[in-house]
């Protein structure tokens, strides 16, 4: 497969009961190309991670995951409101999300660090009142 | 020791759909990213979160059950999605420090 097969999905950004359904998803197909438990793991958990970025932050986003034979790519595009501070956002336990978001056990600003700790390439592309555009690559 | 075996302990079935599966060892936490970030596959996870992202949270980091710690419940809907996902949990009248006693005597054997 020289170009690789593509899923997209629409991160619906009004319900935290629905989040997480891309990632499942997608980790369902990854099983099903027989890719290494291991690698699905770290994909579904950045994943995931980005999908309740996109909710929580980002009023929801569109994400797409490409599986080529040297690696598993994952794109997250949102037009939120973008990050004003990149590295300050990558610190572990940094977050700006609301109270409500805090008391599902959301919140705990290790989203964007695990995201990085899960994956070997993380760029993030943000523009305040704009958006924001995270691209990862977990290799095989 | 199977998730199954942890109903001789006294521990309570509120899903149960994959009993067979292997426990390693144990996780506290009710921070989502935070379990996710630090519990590995195939333990148990205790927590005293109850709403539905527990289930997400369980699928991916692929966690052998959930252990709801404090008599803490969950309304049926969950209970639904947990056992149509594959998804272990348990119950417990205990504390998370004295689940994560009896399961490490359990874990030992």
């Amino acid at each position: 497969m020289p170009e690789g097969i593509t899923f997209r999905f629409e991160v619906d950004g009004s319900d935290f009961t629905s989040a997480g359904q891309a990632s499942v998803q997608v980790k369902k197909n990854l099983r099903q190309l027989g890719i290494d438990p291991d690698i699905i793991r770290r994909v579904s958990i950045a994943m995931y991670e980005g999908e309740i970025n996109m909710v929580i932050h980002a009023n929801g986003g569109e994400a797409s995951v490409t599986v080529t034979e040297e690696a598993v790519e994952i794109v997250l595009i949102d037009h939120g409101p973008g990050i004003k501070d990149l590295s300050l956002a990558m610190q572990e336990g940094f977050s700006t999300a609301p109270d409500n978001v805090r008391s599902l056990g959301f919140g705990a600003g290790m989203g964007l660090p695990n995201m990085k700790r899960y994956t070997d390439e993380m760029t993030v592309d943000s523009t305040v009142g704009v958006g924001t555009t995270v691209r990862m690559k977990v290799k095989l | 020791m199977t998730v199954d075996g942890l109903l001789e302990l006294g521990f309570t079935a509120a899903a149960l759909p994959d009993g067979k599966r292997q426990l390693e060892g144990v996780y506290i936490g009710d921070l989502l990213s935070w379990v996710m970030g630090r519990a590995s596959a195939d333990y148990a996870w205790i927590t005293i979160m109850s709403n539905i992202n527990i289930i997400a949270v369980a699928t991916l980091a692929d966690t052998a059950c959930i252990i709801l710690a404090e008599g803490v419940t969950l309304p049926k809907d969950i209970i639904d999605t947990a056992n149509s996902k594959g998804v272990n949990i348990l119950g417990s009248e205990l504390p998370a420090y004295e689940i994560a006693c009896l399961l490490y005597e359990s874990l030992k054997k």
